[in-house]
């Protein structure tokens, strides 16, 4: 009986198996690679046979003199796309849902996911032209109203502002969907109550509505949590330069110059690893807030 | 709908022009770099270009497709997406299969699911990510971009929710009929779970296709570039161009900004046919995976 039990299983083992491999390769084998953050870790020597020197690049790390520049920066982004992403597809969502005409909707549906599935390096190309100062069509608007050329992408002022706008251009329809959603799942009978009541259309959103999306909107704040070190390194790299490091250089692209294009792997290891260490704590409490407000799980 | 008053009217007129204009703010860009593309190099460089074409040109399209560069990249892309996306799904679907059932009728579920879903909290960064896949020796091989990602676990989840929420009882009678895990996996969930599986195919292909960061550091050389990395190196990085010295004195209907149009569009233009019909189905899909109670 236990051996039939056993056999029975034995596919299932075997269904997980190079999942697993893979996995323990090339997920797990990072995670242990991590200790090269406390070591002086040079090519030549490799992995194994490099000297250790226990936290130093910690503290070098908090030597850089933009370090905290760099951390401001990522926080101030990252927050900021936060509450933008969390806000806008809200409201768009409440304007869909009062949108009589289902073939109207649907084009509009249509047009807003778009820019989600493109990538930043496609939506970096439209950008860069344009937002250029010379040629860019948004110049020449501001130009027909008398406003000098701003070069959006090379000003200091301008830098996270654009990065904020642009990233809830990209995502703010794809994110109306599971609002959308959250609105098919409340009862047609509590709208018909209120309007024998005499409710009027905005006091319907108000209390009808918009307590319906709570749920999700507290969900979703919840989860966000997690992303406050994230600022968004694939958008950041394609726009970003030299010239607005001061206000657009985050964590992530820190990690990439100090590694990849200066080669200092361990520096940048161990700049990783606070994030990363800083990252677990917020998701792991973010998804234990989000179990116990909205009674979510992710398996 | 009901009673319309005044000002309920106004308010509809109101809201439709502003969720067209918030559509047309997403189409609008794409429509002016089309619009680039298709212009001569003197109307674009002189700013004259909005969003029509003016002195209508495809060479700027000539060029491009006429260079190696644009399509051997494109092939790569291509071929990225067709093994990355196969290998992916196979492995969505076998590995969500056992991870639905539960732990009484598979021991090591739980220990298992663990082991995936603590991936999706820790990773080691960058480097560490970098040195294991040189040390596997991917570096320049397409591999290099289809097996570090291969395991999608976010992508499991959802499909193992999908798997919990179907007939018990179908599986049960399967079962009895004599039918394997293998049977039951391939011949009853699999079909049943269409809708899902189309989001997640979609989503793959889309990922795979988007994505630029890997094909940049891992393939050695511009050669192997992966469409996007390609695009990278010369739309974004503006050091890097596709015509040279010589080219230039020769052409003058082609400029980079036209050129660059032409790319963009071009890499644009699969996912633009492809995503309007594959919508009802990620609509459902991300539904299930995001809110369930």
């Amino acid at each position: 009986m236990r051996f039939a039990r056993t056999r029975r299983q034995l596919p299932l083992h075997l269904m997980v198996l190079p999942s697993a491999a893979l996995v323990l390769i090339f997920s797990y084998g990072p995670i242990m690679g991590l200790y090269i953050a406390f070591q002086k870790f040079s090519v030549v020597k490799g992995m194994f046979h490099s000297p250790w020197n226990g936290l130093d690049n910690f503290d070098y790390m908090f030597s850089l003199p933009d370090i905290w520049q760099v951390i401001r920066n990522t926080l101030l982004i990252a927050c900021l796309k936060i509450v933008a992403g969390l806000a806008v597809p809200i409201v768009v969502a409440l304007l869909l849902n009062e949108l009589g005409n289902r073939i109207f909707k649907r084009w509009i549906q249509t047009l807003i996911y778009l820019p989600h599935f493109l990538s930043w390096i496609i939506l970096g190309g439209v950008l860069i032209d344009v937002l250029s100062p010379t040629s860019g069509i948004v110049n020449q608007l501001l130009g027909a109203f008398g406003i000098e050329p701003i070069f959006f992408l090379g000003s200091v002022r301008w830098f996270p502002a654009v990065l904020v706008v642009s990233d809830v251009w990209k995502e703010f329809g794809f994110s109306t969907i599971v609002y959308l959603a959250a609105l098919t799942g409340i009862n047609p009978a509590l709208y018909e109550a209120a309007v024998i009541d005499g409710a009027s259309r905005w006091k319907q959103t108000l209390n009808i509505t918009l307590p319906g999306m709570l749920p999700v909107i507290v969900l979703l704040a919840t989860l966000s949590l997690g992303n406050v070190l994230n600022a968004g390194f694939d958008q950041i790299f394609n726009l970003y330069s030299p010239q607005v490091y001061e206000s657009g250089d985050v964590i992530d692209t820190l990690v990439y110059r100090l590694g990849l294009e200066q080669a200092q792997y361990s520096l940048a290891t161990a700049v990783g690893l606070l994030k990363s260490a800083v990252s677990v704590v917020l998701i792991s409490a973010s998804y234990a807030l989000a179990y116990r407000l909205a009674n979510y799980r992710i398996f | 709908m009901m009673r319309t008053s005044l000002s309920g009217r106004l308010f509809n007129g109101f809201n439709a022009v502003v969720l067209a204009l918030l559509a047309l703010l997403c189409l609008l860009p794409l429509v002016q770099v089309l619009a680039v593309s298709l212009s001569s190099s003197t109307a674009a460089s002189a700013g004259a270009v909005k969003l029509w074409p003016v002195d209508l040109t495809f060479e700027s399209y000539k060029f491009v497709l006429g260079k190696p560069e644009f399509p051997r990249a494109f092939w790569i892309s291509l071929e990225r997406v067709l093994l990355g996306a196969t290998i992916n799904m196979l492995l969505t679907i076998t590995l969500a299969y056992p991870l639905s059932k539960e732990p009484a009728a598979f021991k090591g579920r739980t220990a298992y699911v663990w082991f995936f879903v603590l991936t999706m909290l820790v990773g080691g960064g960058l480097i560490p990510w970098y040195l294991v896949i040189k040390a596997a020796g991917l570096l320049g091989s397409i591999w290099a971009l289809v097996l570090p990602g291969a395991v999608n676990v976010f992508n499991v989840v959802l499909l193992l929710n999908f798997f919990r929420g179907l007939p018990r009882e179908l599986e049960e009678a399967a079962f009895v009929d004599g039918a394997g895990h293998w049977t039951i996996l391939w011949k009853l969930f699999v079909p049943l779970s269409m809708p899902a599986l189309a989001t997640l195919i979609l989503f793959t292909v889309v990922g795979h296709w988007n994505s630029w960061f890997d094909g940049l550091i891992l393939m050695n050389t511009p050669e192997k570039y992966p469409l996007q990395s390609y695009l990278q190196t010369v739309v974004i990085n503006r050091d890097l161009s596709l015509i040279t010295m010589a080219d230039a004195a020769t052409l003058s209907q082609v400029s980079d900004r036209t050129l660059k149009g032409a790319q963009i569009f071009l890499a644009a233009l699969p996912i633009i046919c492809v995503y309007p019909f594959l919508q009802r189905f990620f609509i459902k899909g991300v539904v299930v995976g995001s809110v369930k109670g």
